[in-house]
């Protein structure tokens, strides 16, 4: 192939080269590639002269508009918790009962509320607040620790068997892997404790185990839960009566928390949360109890 | 296989296998940790292997003189038949990635199959398992035929070949047992990353030997970009991976870099591997496979020039748009967004040349599925450069940003540039490379286009629709100052797209199967074309007196 000869489709010139049957036209550059490389190239250097852009050693060039993205952040976030001063303020100093009874703030609470405890809570209590097995729900009247708002804040500000210096601690020992109670004694107290909330069993086939099972209880459990087995908020024991179970409430799950016992766990949020954050959980919490029952 | 090699070759490769046997050996013997010990069986059977095929031709006699009047393709022929292997499994592993995100459940309560291990199983095996035979595959197909000389020597294609085989299996296999460094698309530890600078430095000096040979005056645009691929993928592959093994007999190291500094490097690689291995070597297939396929010459000569230069120019300087916002000093972002910025320039270059040289060939693109791969593929290389420039920019970033977007623009890349480049350049491959009339069915590719064209649309779409939703639901706030949405508010919203792209990404991966079904029956067709084209051979005099320097 030669040296001018044109390409019979386009009428363009061909370049001479061929490879393999590959041949090439000399079309020019089209006149917009040109435009088009010109003004990115264009904005480029305006932007680099506005703004932040070339290293030089050890500083670099700042840009005429004088922005850093670390004052800009800062600002923006003093800007947002501005806005948000109007409320804030007064969720902090106002008691959680004086805001319970303030509707323009509880309908903040009802906004804010939801976001907070899908972000931090809902991966354990679920997003519906519900709870799941292990996970106590929060919608119900039964509070291990107490339901009035104080104690519910105070429960989220220190934790369960968490690592703050003044978390709740509790634990049900493990009464049968221990051996602080051989088989037939765990048998007999799981009816016994199964019988609180289902009186028909103590007058049914289990009788005879659910007498047996009282006499364990008392020696056993009754300091903890109590004589009538109605628990303890100063201890995080619940109530065994209510129907409420929170590792569940058939035989064999029973059976598991006498026999291998129980320590859950809920973390401290002190050091994560803020004290406005702390409180619109609570009061969103109680809010959400209320509603549902 | 072996017998094709000369006598001196075959006492090379049974050396080097029986090296490699003996280290991977001493890997299992000394290994600390089970992992580490796993893949040193794995070296030694592999070594074991490839030394039982040298042995099998061992005392062949010399391969007939005639062999250097033709091109060698053989690595070629392994390389497309491994790519097409590593598709379907890379793609599969997808698609269960992608059902995973919607249905966790997915991942049946085993440490292997949890989401943080299937990922990057997929991601090597289809960018490296899949992408990289196919690159290494068309590169010596091309190579040769652009130089019209045959590779200096049969054994190191398959050094590279299989080599590079090895470092995808134990990155692989190393994911599994739970073995990453945590470099997104740099995963593999210290001994697979050593492998594979030898296989790569390996590749590098047959690509330029071959050039060296080539008996054309000039070097075809293919060739730099294939070129630029190899070389830079070493050098960072080399930079990325510095790092210091805790010991010689355990899997673990340290990187090099901290911090702010170590998240850069790894954004220098990893916008670079997206540039030079995902975009350079894949526009070196487009740039022969679719001017050959079409029977059309390149638009225009200075359009490549202008092209390749602005391409590998303004890449290297993009990285850092992949830490907008971040710790990383802002001049570093200005100077990443400013050039993605014109980097588009010169990507819609690349794409128009190749979309231009099909005029007087667009009825062979309405009736030829390969060629409509191949333009598809140049349409989503547009689509998708455009996107990424746009998502670099750093106000459209603050939306965009560690959303499903940026999951939808690599795809469109992924599947709707990469992978359809990959099949259009291989349905054109396969018969010349095995004389064949043709494929050996054309509905079967016309089936495949359409499957990989709707998967990728569903793929896309799900994926642009969720990820903005996503970047909208995370900066919405209500009245009062505080976040509207959880940030599990969103991924449920997202469930729906999820399916969606899992449904998408099915399509693709049927689509894969039909076209290795197809090649493997292609392949194994009896009806030989005996008519070879007389062009498609080096210059056979040259060939043997440069041959018998090298080689012998």
């Amino acid at each position: 192939m030669s040296v001018g000869e044109r390409d019979p489709h386009t009428g363009h010139a061909m370049t001479g080269h061929e490879w393999n049957g590959i041949k090439e036209l000399n079309t020019p550059v089209p006149k917009p590639v040109w435009f088009f490389l010109t003004a990115t190239v264009l904005f480029s250097v305006v932007y680099w002269v506005l703004m932040p852009a070339w290293p030089l050693g050890v500083t670099y060039t700042k840009g005429l508009l004088g922005i850093d993205q670390r004052t800009r952040v800062a600002g923006d976030l003093e800007k947002a918790a501005m806005k948000r001063a109007t409320w804030t303020g007064k969720i902090e100093d106002m008691d959680l009962s004086t805001i319970q009874a303030d509707a323009p703030l509880m309908q903040i609470v009802r906004e804010a509320g939801p976001a907070l405890f899908g972000d931090n809570c809902a991966v354990c209590h679920g997003t519906d607040a519900r709870g799941g097995k292990g996970y106590p729900n929060l919608t119900d009247t039964a509070w291990l620790w107490g339901g009035d708002p104080e104690t519910v804040a105070e429960t989220i500000r220190v934790g369960i068997n968490a690592s703050h210096d003044e978390t709740r601690v509790s634990q049900m020992p493990a009464l049968g892997r221990d051996q602080i109670l051989d088989r037939n004694a765990v048998l007999n107290v799981v009816s016994y404790v199964q019988s609180l909330s289902d009186s028909a069993l103590a007058t049914g086939g289990q009788a005879d185990a659910v007498a047996a099972g009282k006499e364990v209880f008392a020696d056993n459990c009754a300091a903890c839960h109590g004589e009538d087995g109605r628990g303890s908020i100063d201890m995080g024991a619940p109530n065994l009566t209510d129907g409420f179970w929170i590792y569940g409430g058939d035989r064999q799950s029973v059976f598991s928390t006498v026999w291998g016992g129980r320590q859950g766990t809920m973390p401290a949020w002190e050091s994560r949360l803020t004290l406005v954050d702390r409180k619109i959980l609570t009061l969103y919490l109680l809010d959400l109890g209320s509603v549902r029952q | 296989m072996a017998s094709l090699l000369t006598k001196n070759e075959r006492q090379l490769a049974l050396g080097i296998s029986i090296l490699l046997a003996l280290v991977g050996l001493a890997m299992a013997g000394a290994g600390d940790d089970r992992a580490y010990a796993a893949h040193g069986i794995l070296i030694m059977v592999f070594g074991v292997g490839t030394a039982f095929l040298t042995i099998s031709g061992y005392h062949a006699p010399e391969p007939p003189e005639g062999r250097l009047a033709q091109y060698y393709d053989d690595p070629s022929k392994v390389g497309i038949v491994l790519a097409m292997g590593w598709a379907v499994f890379g793609m599969f592993i997808g698609d269960w990635v992608a059902w995973l995100l919607a249905y966790p459940e997915m991942t049946f309560d085993a440490a292997w199959s949890s989401f943080g291990r299937l990922r990057p199983v997929h991601t090597t095996g289809v960018i490296f398992g899949f992408g990289g035979n196919a690159l290494i595959a068309t590169s010596f197909h091309v190579m040769q035929r652009t130089s019209r000389a045959r590779m200096p020597d049969q054994l190191s294609p398959w050094f590279v070949l299989l080599g590079y085989n090895l470092f995808c299996i134990l990155a692989v296999s190393g994911y599994f047992m739970g073995l990453t460094q945590s470099k997104e698309y740099a995963e593999p530890e210290w001994y697979a990353d050593i492998w594979l600078v030898i296989v790569w430095v390996t590749y590098l000096v047959l690509y330029l030997r071959t050039l060296a040979r080539r008996q054309e005056p000039h070097i075809y645009v293919a060739n730099w970009y294939y070129l630029a691929f190899i070389l830079v993928v070493a050098v960072l592959h080399i930079v990325n991976n510095l790092a210091m093994p805790i010991s010689l007999t355990q899997a673990k190291s340290y990187s090099a870099f901290a911090g702010v500094q170590d998240a850069m490097t790894q954004w220098w690689y990893g916008h670079n591997a997206v540039a030079f291995f995902l975009t350079a070597g894949f526009l070196g297939m487009l740039y022969y496979y679719l001017p050959k396929r079409a029977g059309r010459p390149i638009y225009s000569y200075r359009m490549s020039i202008l092209g390749f230069w602005g391409i590998t120019f303004f890449y290297m300087w993009a990285g850092s748009h992949h830490l907008h916002y971040t710790a990383l000093p802002q001049w570093v972002q200005t100077l990443g967004m400013t050039f993605s910025v014109m980097l588009l320039v010169p990507s819609w270059l690349a794409a128009a040349n190749a979309l231009l040289t099909l005029n007087g060939a667009w009825h062979k693109v309405r009736d030829d599925a390969t060629l409509r791969f191949m333009m598809v593929a140049a349409l989503f290389y547009g689509l998708s450069t455009f996107e990424g420039s746009f998502m670099a920019i750093r106000p459209v970033n603050s939306l965009s940003h560690y959303t499903d977007w940026t999951v939808g623009h690599v795809h469109a890349g992924a599947l709707g540039w990469v992978a359809l480049i990959t099949f259009g350049s291989i349905y054109a491959v396969v018969p010349w490379l095995w004389k064949r009339q043709g494929m050996y069915s054309a509905k079967l590719v016309e089936a495949h286009f359409w499957l990989a064209l709707v998967g990728t649309l569903i793929y896309v779409f799900a994926m642009w629709n969720s990820g903005i939703i996503q970047g909208l639901m995370w900066r919405t706030y209500n009245e009062s100052g505080t976040l509207a949405y959880s940030f599990i508010d969103s991924l449920i919203a997202m469930h729906p797209y999820y399916v969606a792209r899992a449904i998408g990404g099915l399509f693709f991966l049927i689509g894969a199967v039909i076209g290795s079904y197809n090649i493997w029956m292609t392949v194994r067709a009896t009806r030989e074309d005996s008519r070879e084209p007389i062009a498609d051979r080096p210059v056979p005099a040259v060939a043997r007196d440069r041959a018998l320097q090298s080689g012998e």
